[in-house]
């Protein structure tokens, strides 16, 4: 397999243990890292094979390649899969494991063994929810939010399903505390709180949210559990429960949800930004308190998912109100992301490619939010095609390429080897082009009033959806390029050592790949995380 | 009309235009700063960064500032068009629509219903929003207005259609395998007409047989029972009649032949026998006269 050999030992085999067993019982956070990372990457390709069926159904009005219910269980499979198993574990799960640890100057998290408990968890999770797919009558077809009375009426396998989620929560709570612990307690000597890297802050910021939201989301899935299995009748209006009750538990949760699938992917750009612009970050206080910011005002915000429920005016008045303060400290990242490319010495490799199209995208997905969060233009785009496009512009171009830019960034470091420059560029361009033909489309057809998880549509939608679906085909090619290219190189391509980037973070001191025990002595920091001129770095 | 009467489109449609080229000029000043950087700062042309600077008060607190404005009238004026959505002129003419899976149903003060909304042109109109089972969204995109449809919850929304046409109404909020076939529209029509259409009776006799597969198509039935035999959501009306079959009645398995109690029964009270395999979801539909449950009953007898 390798044409020339490792330099070095490293994590792979300097504990002489190797085989299945070193890697799913390795309390190791670098191993964990990449149990998290193939695991979440086995699932996104899964729930991208169902997102792109979707598209094919919906490439013609009327029926195409499935029934109704075929289509309306898939969409439930997708949201649930890229939400629950992909993008809220992925970045605290796979490069959180990966890289916090070393880049605060640590040996391992805190509770090393919890961390592998976390994974097993969230493999339970995931278990349970593919075999609620495959047994009971039929996989869900509630949608990923599972609203209830249809959620609680549904003939469908919704309870095992949801039960799999709420097993996922605790992996979440229990990484949540692991990290938070860990960067209280494991700093390194001179890591001080304003030399955390920004992929640390934006982890500890995510953390908090993970500890303290998640506990909602279980409670409200045990209750529709209750109700299904027991006839609690808690959301049911006809024996004096309240379905809209249902909706403010869940959102309470879910809306803080998004910010645990975005504010890891701000930290990793905030990482990849400096390095390849050779300046230091621009404003570094100001991100790292607009995480916070971010953390804490999100968590104020779900009502806004609402507006067309029945909710009261003031209840209206009040969460549009606090969605516009919450955009604000997001703005003022992108600016100073902005700012730090002013007068640097900037290299468009593949990493920063993927940054510098996450700041396009996901403007476009906070820009579009303002139309949603203004009262009187979300009744309107409520609850169709354009909020679909919205949030993918955020999480899939958001989180989705930031994951990509990592992948790209850090993975080598991992094994030694890199991929090929020019077909990950070529990959970036289809990806980034199919990308924005597949969502903007869906954008201008909430505009033009389809609503969303509509399995068929009227004539006038038509070219739009088509457009729509060869865009998805696009990007799909993109990605294909994108992992084979990636997969070949760490495998099989150049080696990859020293410090080929330029970064003056921790990781970039340690060797390639890491040895088990990461650093051969304690580390001592003397200076900031973006100090490119002291640190000697070209 | 009134020339004074504010539309919903009218309330609405400013604040997108607002929001949307705020939107399209911040993107493009994004977009332009970061190409112009990204070519202007390349290695190949800057092989080293001319600057280390790490930050800037003023530079900060403008862009802190400036986009709180910013984002605090778009706010304002968002909620001031939404205020407009929600305050129903005098004088508004009252609908109620009642919303099942999966078919919308509208009734009239005078006792009148309608599978589609006929309504006044120049005329405000406010429909109250009423659920026979799950949560439906009441969604009329060239009035841009929506609510959604809440078992046990009094929602309402109002419009006005200023000219004469046919609107499409979508049901928004996801109810399951017909939710993309809920579909009806609002048929605007000149206020003379739309009192002459709101006094018609049926013919005399009131409903004739033949009606059967018409009621069934705009009661929603066909939603779910299937005339081909192909299994729905409930039960295929073909060659049900005289059929044996197994239901649960108040959890008691119970093998019986469908006759035209059962049928009636059925239709009136839909979870008091079950089919077996099949779910207690079906709604009752309240605003069925008498006659009509005949006409269904004869109607169904006959799908073989």
């Amino acid at each position: 397999m390798n044409p020339q050999k490792l330099p070095q030992s490293s994590f792979w085999n300097d504990t002489g243990k190797t085989g299945i067993t070193s890697w799913i019982f390795s309390t190791d956070h670098k191993r964990i890292g990449l149990l998290y990372f193939y695991s979440v990457l086995g699932f996104f390709l899964i729930a991208v094979c169902l997102g792109l069926l979707l598209r094919i159904e919906l490439m013609a009005p009327g029926r195409t390649i499935m029934g109704p219910q075929t289509y309306n269980a898939l969409f439930t499979v997708h949201g649930v899969i890229m939400v629950f198993l992909f993008i809220i574990p992925g970045f605290p799960g796979a490069f959180g494991n990966l890289i916090m640890p070393i880049q605060i100057g640590a040996r391992d998290v805190a509770f090393p063994r919890l961390n592998l408990f976390s994974w097993w968890l969230y493999m339970l999770g995931a278990v349970i929810i593919i075999t609620a797919l495959f047994t009971g009558s039929g996989p869900p077809d509630t949608g990923w939010t599972f609203y209830v009375p249809f959620s609680t009426r549904t003939g469908t396998n919704v309870s095992l399903a949801v039960f799999g989620v709420f097993i996922i929560g605790f992996s979440s709570i229990l990484t949540g505390l692991n990290f938070v612990t860990t960067i209280h307690r494991l700093r390194a000597e001179g890591m001080t709180w304003t030399r955390l890297p920004l992929f640390v802050w934006s982890l500890y910021a995510t953390a908090w949210v993970q500890i303290l939201a998640t506990p909602i989301l279980g409670i409200t899935l045990a209750l529709v559990i209750a109700e299904r299995m027991l006839g609690t009748g808690l959301f049911d209006a006809a024996r004096g429960g309240d379905p809209i009750m249902y909706q403010h538990l869940f959102w309470i949760y879910s809306h803080p949800a998004v910010y645990i699938m975005i504010l890891p992917a701000m930290g990793v750009i905030s990482e990849i930004i400096p390095v390849f612009s050779r300046k230091p970050v621009f404003g570094y206080k100001m991100i790292a308190f607009s995480s916070v910011a971010i953390a804490a005002a999100g968590s104020l915000v779900w009502g806004h998912h609402m507006f067309t429920s029945g909710m009261s005016d003031t209840a209206v008045l009040v969460f549009s109100f606090l969605t516009f303060v919450v955009a604000i400290p997001s703005a003022i990242k992108v600016f100073n992301w902005v700012s730090t490319l002013y007068k640097g010495s900037i290299s468009l490799e593949a990493p920063m490619l993927f940054a510098l199209s996450f700041l396009l995208l996901f403007s476009i997905g906070g820009l579009t939010g303002l139309i949603l969060g203004a009262a009187a233009t979300d009744i309107h785009v409520h609850d169709t095609q354009f909020v679909v496009g919205h949030f993918h512009y955020v999480i899939f171009g958001g989180s989705g390429f930031a994951f990509f830019g990592a992948m790209h960034y850090w993975l080598p470091k991992f094994y030694g080897r890199r991929y090929k420059e020019k077909p990950a560029l070529i990959a970036w361009s289809m990806m980034f082009v199919g990308f924005n033909i597949t969502y903007f489309c869906m954008m201008v057809l909430g505009m033009k009033g389809m609503p969303r998880r509509y399995y068929d549509y009227l004539p006038e939608f038509a070219p739009l959806n088509l457009a729509s679906t060869l865009g998805s085909w696009l990007l799909a090619l993109g990605l294909i390029l994108l992992l084979v290219n990636l997969f070949r190189g760490l495998l099989r391509g150049e080696p990859f050592s020293g410090n080929p980037w330029g970064g003056a973070t921790l990781e970039w001191s340690v060797a390639t790949p890491p040895p088990t025990e990461n650093f051969e002595e304690e580390p001592v920091v003397t200076h900031g995380p973006y100090d490119f001129k002291s640190t000697g770095i070209p | 009309m009134n020339p004074a009467l504010l539309t919903t489109t009218d309330a609405v449609d400013p604040v997108f235009k607002f929001i949307i080229w705020a939107c399209v000029l911040l993107l493009g000043g994004i977009t332009a700063t970061v190409i112009w950087f990204a070519v202007r700062y390349r290695r190949s042309c800057a092989p080293e960064p001319t600057s280390q600077v790490e930050n800037n008060f003023w530079l900060e607190t403008i862009w802190i500032v400036l986009p709180s404005i910013l984002v605090l009238a778009m706010f304002y004026y968002g909620w001031a068009g939404y205020l407009t959505l929600r305050t129903v002129p005098k004088a508004a003419l009252p609908v109620t629509a009642t919303a099942r899976m999966w078919s919308w149903s509208f009734s009239y003060a005078n006792g009148k219903t309608s599978p589609k909304l006929v309504v006044p042109v120049g005329k405000p109109v406010v429909m109250n929003l009423v659920s026979s089972d799950i949560i439906h969204g009441f969604f009329l995109p060239a009035f841009r207005v929506k609510r959604d449809v809440v078992p046990g919850m009094k929602n309402h929304v109002w419009f006005v259609a200023d000219k004469v046409g046919s609107y499409d109404l979508f049901c928004s909020q996801y109810c399951g395998k017909g939710h993309s076939a809920m579909i009806t529209t609002v048929e605007a029509v000149p206020e003379a007409e739309f009192a002459a259409w709101l006094e018609h009776k049926e013919a005399a006799g009131g409903v004739k047989k033949s009606d059967g597969a018409r009621l069934a198509k705009e009661k929603g039935c066909l939603a779910c029972h299937s005339l081909d035999g192909s299994r729905g959501v409930g039960p295929t009306f073909k060659g049900l009649y005289h059929k044996q079959t197994t239901v649960l009645q108040n959890g008691r398995k119970l093998t019986m032949t469908v006759d035209d109690a059962y049928i009636r029964e059925s239709i009136r009270f839909p979870n008091a026998k079950i089919v077996e395999g099949f779910q207690p979801i079906m709604p009752s539909i309240g605003d069925l006269k008498d006659v009509e449950v005949d006409t269904l009953v004869e109607f169904i007898k006959e799908v073989k």
